[in-house]
């Protein structure tokens, strides 16, 4: 299994995904090898045996990626180009990766690669390195393995040559694409070129939700037969919920995530007017921050209600949870959400959410409040309803718990196991 | 021939600084401000300006044996915070105005924008700020300045009701039209009540320019700069400036202090021209006429008019929200929320929410502490929110 991180050190939630889906294999009986650029020898190997692609020296050339990689000129990247990923958490990356200057810039045969394993300038030239080197692992452990599965664009052409050395059958795991990051005239092509390829050269296509399943089919043409949809699960063993003393009495409705195009930020805003004229004792709170976020305060500050409406940064940490504890509904009016594993994040704090069918998510939660994006009539309502009517507000809380704590990857790697077993 | 006279006047401000009040605050902790970086900002300027010059003054007027003059406003929140934190400074602006040769200037107290919303509340700073000089410096103030030269006919004859007999005005082009400035005027729908205009060519000439390299005139000199003076076509020559512009903008080793020793005598040294205070123009400098202004004019911005303090739609709101807690204090009053209410209104936390500095390229006078006016906006609203919650929950106490 080729990752680009792994719990505890992760810039988004790529890794935690990863380490959701070893830990579910390992419980179906499922073996796992997971590489990593960069290992940081803290990681939890009770699932799962790490391979730092560090350690690792280049004996193996698969053709086919050298082929691509030597005919691509690699510039540094400057767009947000991995899931999960915060614009704050990636500028911090990028200037941990500045500090941290890369030595080499070359890796040939025979030698090793000291890789940074973030989303830093030149994460390009990581991506190609990462395929030299998994090549060579994947033929270094060809008989212990059965599949390869690779994990976002990040990790294809590692998942190519591994293929291609090995003759394995390869799995590619699409968390999210392209087309989910930015309006089509804005795509990175060089990303959608390593997308396109990773997918066409796979036996199978995993995707977390039927949403990128259709995308996968639609927009990158794909035979919808060797597509499959495994949705996301999230495991929340050990995690206790924070107890918060609020400071106000008005009920608190959440927007969380990154302030971009894709989030739908927007409409938050407008069904927030909406709901205010119409009612009191109620404040509205966005929590993150993107390049959206100047504009949406614009925004708030145009409607007038600013008073009512608050930001608060960037959150990390702890208070990301407390923020959902201090909440009373939450609200993902995304535009186009591969999955979005933050409404479960509210569901299991006991918080009642609202999200837009636009997102993955709305196809696993069924007692989660669904709206089109830009229907901002019905968020209000929603929204409305849950400040309202106390009955309804507890039934959504209390079913949307018991629901997401049964989103198990117990369940989710069964399905991934099936997509295993079609193709080996 | 009467000789020409010059009325020099430094305006002299600290606000309380805000502390980073974020979401997670509101209805939990209602302390607002930065204490320590008021502190440290205040001492700076303690340092820097406020004792170098107040002995330079001092040892001018003392040398001109009366015939230098200046004008002071200091607002009684900003006077607060150097009882506090510096008190040798009160005391040597006292000594200044000891002298007979200071004016004091009314203004509000809080440095507020109140004149452009609230009448009452306006008035009820500027005799607030009239019992604090009268309490610190022992004297009656008779001239107002309005924070940022905020001045319109309506305004105009607010300030005469209260008593003032000149006020102080930017001498914009929209306010001076055809006029020459160098004259005094009078308020259109008060004529009683005498304006004077500033000179915002030569004032900023001081207050802006003196320290950069590349003006064409550069460096400045004192015959140099009381040449342009004597050229004035005038009764009066309004020198109306920032006080910070002395050892902070324009910091020592620009040589404005030197520049500043020499001035006086260099204004004087011809004979043709006296320095006079507002309160000496009442007494004897009669108006040309009156002057008319209908929108507020104020001395921030090129434009000369409320544009960097309201200009944009977060400013507005701001001010919107906050000054609609007007009439809910009155019922209450209750003096720690008036206090918190008036430092509230410090004009500088609009000015941090500007967005002018974007469109224009121009360089900000008085940098701001945020990173961007959105980061200003929404620590100002998030303060302002537990504000206003402390409010309705006084009143729903009352009445109980």
């Amino acid at each position: 299994m080729f990752g680009w991180e792994f719990p505890p050190h992760i810039a988004g939630g790529l890794g935690t995904a990863c380490e959701g889906i070893v830990k579910g294999l390992a419980y179906n009986g499922v073996e796992t090898l997971f590489v990593m650029p960069h290992a940081s020898g803290d990681e939890d190997q009770s699932a799962t045996t790490i391979i730092n692609a560090s350690d690792v020296e280049v004996t193996e050339v698969s053709t086919k990626v050298e082929e691509f990689i030597s005919g691509t000129r690699f510039m540094y990247v400057d767009s947000n180009l991995v899931p999960y990923v915060d614009p704050d958490e990636y500028f911090e990356a990028i200037e941990k990766m500045k500090k941290e200057e890369l030595k080499s810039t070359v890796v040939g045969f025979g030698q090793k690669f000291n890789f940074s394993g973030k989303y830093g300038a030149n994460l390009m030239e990581e991506v190609a390195r990462y395929a030299r080197v998994g090549g060579t692992i994947a033929v270094q452990h060809k008989d212990e393995i059965d599949c390869i599965h690779a994990h976002d664009w990040l990790t294809y052409l590692a998942g190519i040559s591994a293929k291609e050395l090995t003759g394995k059958p390869l799995v590619v795991h699409v968390h999210a694409t392209s087309y989910d990051r930015g309006d089509e005239k804005h795509i990175d092509t060089r990303v959608l070129d390593i997308e396109t390829r990773g997918m066409l050269a796979a036996d199978r296509v995993v995707t977390v939700s039927d949403l990128t399943r259709n995308i996968v089919i639609n927009k990158y043409h794909i035979d919808p037969a060797k597509v499959v949809t495994v949705h996301n699960a999230v495991d929340f063993s050990g995690r206790e919920n924070l107890e918060v003393e609020r400071g106000v009495k008005d009920k608190v409705v959440t927007f969380l995530g990154r302030i971009t195009f894709q989030k739908g930020p927007e409409y938050f805003i407008e069904a927030a007017a909406k709901v205010l004229k119409r009612t009191e004792g109620v404040r509205f709170v966005m929590a993150g921050s993107g390049d959206m976020m100047n504009r949406a305060i614009r925004q708030v500050a145009r409607l007038g209600i600013s008073d009512r409406f608050h930001f608060t940064g960037f959150l990390r940490g702890a208070d990301v949870q407390k923020m959902f504890a201090l909440s009373d509904v939450y609200i993902m009016p995304s535009v186009s959400e591969p999955f979005g594993i933050s409404p479960l994040e509210a569901m299991r704090t006991g918080v009642p959410s609202i999200i837009s069918h636009q997102s993955g998510a709305a196809e696993v939660l069924r007692y989660a409040f669904k709206v089109d994006f830009w229907d901002v009539d019905a968020m209000a309502d929603d929204i409305y309803a849950l400040l309202s009517y106390p009955a309804l507000a507890r039934f959504a809380s209390r079913e949307g718990y018991d629901e997401v704590n049964a989103l198990k990857w117990n369940n989710a790697t069964a399905k991934l196991k099936k997509v295993y077993e079609s193709i080996v | 021939m009467n000789k020409k006279s010059i009325c020099l006047y430094f305006q002299v401000h600290q606000p309380a600084r805000l502390r980073l009040y974020r979401f997670f605050d509101i209805g939990k902790d209602s302390h607002y401000y930065d204490d320590f970086v008021s502190r440290t900002e205040v001492r700076r300027a303690v340092r820097d300006c406020y004792l170098p010059m107040n002995e330079l003054l001092l040892s001018l007027i003392k040398e001109h044996k009366g015939a230098f003059k200046v004008s002071f406003s200091i607002p009684g929140a900003t006077l607060e915070l150097l009882e506090r934190y510096a008190p040798e400074v009160v005391d040597s602006f006292r000594a200044l105005v000891d002298t007979g040769c200071v004016e004091m200037l009314c203004e509000t107290y809080y440095h507020s924008l109140a004149s452009l919303t609230s009448p009452s509340e306006f008035r009820h700073q500027v005799l607030k700020q009239k019992d604090k000089i009268k309490e610190v410096f022992g004297v009656e103030s008779v001239t107002f300045r309005n924070t940022e030269l905020i001045y319109s006919d309506n305004i105009g004859s607010e300030v005469y009701d209260m008593g003032f007999k000149t006020m102080l005005v930017e001498g914009a082009k929209q306010v001076v039209g055809w006029r020459n400035p160098d004259f005094v005027y009078s308020c259109a729908a008060q004529p009683k009540l005498k304006l004077l205009l500033r000179n915002y060519s030569l004032s900023d000439d001081l207050a802006v320019r003196f320290s950069d390299t590349s003006w064409d005139v550069y460096p400045l000199t004192a015959e140099k700069y009381a040449g342009w003076v004597r050229n004035a076509e005038g009764d009066i020559v309004n020198l109306f400036m920032d006080y910070e512009a002395f050892g902070m903008r324009h910091p020592s080793e620009s040589g404005i202090f030197s520049f500043f020793k020499e001035l006086p005598g260099a204004l004087l040294a011809d004979g043709s021209m006296k320095f006079v205070t507002p309160a000496d123009v009442a007494r004897s400098i009669k108006s040309v006429g009156t002057i008319e202004v209908d929108d507020p004019v104020s001395w921030s911005s090129v434009e000369s008019d409320m544009s960097l303090f309201l200009g944009n739609e977060l400013q507005q709101d701001a001010f919107n929200k906050l000054y609609a807690q007007t009439e809910k204090l009155a019922i209450l009053a209750d003096p720690v929320l008036w206090a918190d209410f008036g430092h509230l209104q410090e004009s500088a936390n609009f000015y941090y929410m500007s967005t002018k500095f974007f469109a224009d390229g121009a360089k900000m006078l008085n940098p701001s502490p945020y990173g961007t006016p959105y980061e200003a906006f929404i620590n100002y609203m998030n303060a302002l929110s537990d504000f206003i919650i402390r409010v309705d929950n006084a009143l729903a106490v009352k009445a109980e």
